[in-house]
């Protein structure tokens, strides 16, 4: 593993950093059982979003993508905002290392929910981040893991199965 | 102050008389031990030395020693040489669930070839329970595999009541012993095992280099096949320069240990002991007494390994995580999760490691710089805000 200086700036200086309390918007993914979580909070005005802030539980690739992405969505409209990707956040971190790629993945996703909350918002839906949160922190594989192929259960750190042997490909493992 | 290097378990630097042996030998010495000229047979000659001073430090007699090339070599070679030793007599093994990747591995690859594996349970603190491991034998179980003491969390097994167990059932044991030689002492008449791994890079050899005790008359067969070395038991030219290397660490380790160890284990109880006093909800790992005195894991509520063992390192404090994180898989250790611990407290656990160099002044400067960074990402993680 070796970061570049860019995601080693912004891991040690994080932008950004706390949250809005009385934010338009809030995007929170991720979760604690799969190592990250992270929630954008977001301020809009006039289209534009005029302030933003994260907080995350994650490795230190996804501190610094926590702190680049709310540096690309600052002053941007929501359209410009929406547009931004996974790989743009790599790219203007100077690359991440490939098992660090997913962290991308989750600045791009937070932000993106934090836009459509602000909207659902506005379009006067209301919002149940209590039950997204309690999912987000017990994590989505209530069933838990199996094996593909005994359908057997499996433990979720077993590397592979306890009655075939087969390699499990674990849904948080990739 | 310079680096902070506590991070021994992932390997010690050279001591430097080992240093200083295996520099005379890449400078003096060459030769196959195998040869029977003069220039072979003093390689042969400081093999058989090496071979008597790795004997010593576990009580072993020389013959009972293979030089292998590491730990996981080692294991390795005692786990499929078992099995395939006594593919006739039975079909099933008995580990834990807290082995290291060298045993949970090996164990993978048998399944394969139809062995039955069966994997204990561990409580809290890791210990393994030896009336289950007598629980678990059946008429075709050949192996038991327990290892001495858990690389992640330090706790050290019931090994020598567990050994008894396998005696009285006529069923082999092996035990993982990598992360205690050297560090504790360990005997293999008195813990009564059939088979014990140990590497040199644990107490300052060389990494490369390691060994399997093989009690005689245990039915081991080789890993590598080909020649003749090692008594037919790992075929292969020796690595003379590392096995000179690992004769003398054992050597040294058996000198220091009595002075070493009760130093060791007051600056770990000095660390552990601040960091309970300095950081709110924090945990220790592992069993509270019966534990390597080396090493201290700790799992630090609300905040992720990586991001704190990257912001130790910009400090000059160099230490591991078990954070699957770091591995290139999200996985939380399977260790600690054996102990109960849940994924999230899991994923914020640091491992330290002292060594015989390490000193009161870079305990108390761990102690001094790491709460305000624990501080600092507990402030930046949505989990803590939420704990408040």
């Amino acid at each position: 593993m070796a970061y570049s200086e860019i995601v080693m700036d912004h891991f040690k200086n994080p932008r950004n950093v706390g949250e809005i309390p009385d934010a338009d918007g809030v995007g929170e993914v991720g979760n604690p059982v799969c190592g990250d979580m992270m929630n954008v909070y977001i301020k809009v005005r006039d289209n534009v979003i005029e302030d933003v802030k994260f907080k995350t539980f994650g490795c230190g690739a996804a501190i610094a993508v926590s702190s680049m992405i709310t540096t690309l969505a600052k002053g941007k409209t929501l359209e410009e905002a929406m547009k931004i990707t996974n790989k743009d956040v790599a790219e203007a971190l100077g690359g991440l290392p490939k098992n660090k790629l997913h962290c991308s993945n989750l600045g791009a996703d937070a932000l993106h929910a934090a836009i459509k909350n602000y909207l659902d918002r506005k379009a006067g839906k209301i919002p149940d981040l209590a039950k997204d949160r309690e999912e987000h922190i017990k994590g989505g594989g209530a069933e838990g893991c199996y094996c593909p192929y005994c359908h057997k259960e499996a433990l979720e750190e077993a590397p592979f199965c306890l009655f075939c042997g087969a390699e499990i490909p674990h849904e948080h493992d990739h | 102050m310079g680096l902070i290097y506590l991070d021994h378990l992932s390997g010690t630097p050279l001591h430097p008389r080992v240093k200083e042996a295996m520099i005379d030998c890449i400078q003096n010495v060459f030769g196959n031990p195998v040869s029977d000229h003069q220039v072979g047979q003093r390689a042969a000659a400081l093999l058989e030395k090496a071979r008597a001073q790795v004997a010593a430090l576990i009580n072993a007699d020389p013959s009972e020693i293979v030089f292998e090339s590491c730990g996981t070599e080692s294991v390795n070679h005692a786990i499929k040489g078992v099995a395939i030793g006594l593919r006739e007599k039975g079909r099933r093994i008995i580990t834990t669930n807290i082995e290291h990747k060298s045993v949970l591995n090996s164990l993978r690859t048998l399944r394969l070839l139809d062995y039955q594996v069966t994997s204990l349970d561990v409580d809290q603190y890791g210990l393994v329970d030896p009336a289950q491991v007598e629980k678990a034998i059946t008429p075709d179980t050949i192996l038991v595999s327990v290892m001495l003491a858990n690389n992640e969390i330090g706790t050290i097994e019931p090994v020598a009541d567990i050994a008894r167990i396998c005696k009285k059932h006529k069923v082999i044991f092996h035990t993982d012993a990598v992360d205690a030689v050297g560090v504790i002492p360990v005997d293999v008449q008195e813990l009564g095992v059939d088979l014990l791994s140990l590497a040199a890079n644990q107490f300052y050899g060389p990494p490369g280099v390691g060994a399997l005790y093989i009690r005689k008359g245990t039915p081991v067969w080789p890993l590598l096949d080909g020649g003749a070395q090692e008594n037919k038991r790992r075929a292969g030219t020796e690595n003379l320069f590392g096995i000179v290397g690992m004769g003398v660490a054992a050597e040294v380790a058996q000198e220091e240990m009595p002075e070493r160890l009760p130093r060791i284990t007051r600056l770990r109880d000095k660390l552990r002991d601040g960091l309970k006093a300095r950081i709110p909800d924090i945990i220790i790992n592992g069993h509270p007494t019966r534990c390597l005195p080396h090493l201290l894991s700790v799992s630090i509520k609300y905040i992720e390994g990586e991001s704190l063992m990257l912001m130790l390192d910009e400090e000059g404090i160099e230490v591991a995580t078990r954070s699957a994180c770091a591995s290139g898989s999200l996985r939380a250790s399977h260790v600690l999760i054996a102990t109960g611990l849940d994924f999230a407290t899991a994923q914020g656990t640091l491992l330290f490691s002292l060594g015989r160099d390490t000193t009161e002044a870079e305990i108390d400067r761990v102690l001094e710089v790491m709460p305000p960074i624990v501080q600092t990402l507990r402030e930046m993680s949505p989990l803590y805000k939420k704990a408040q």
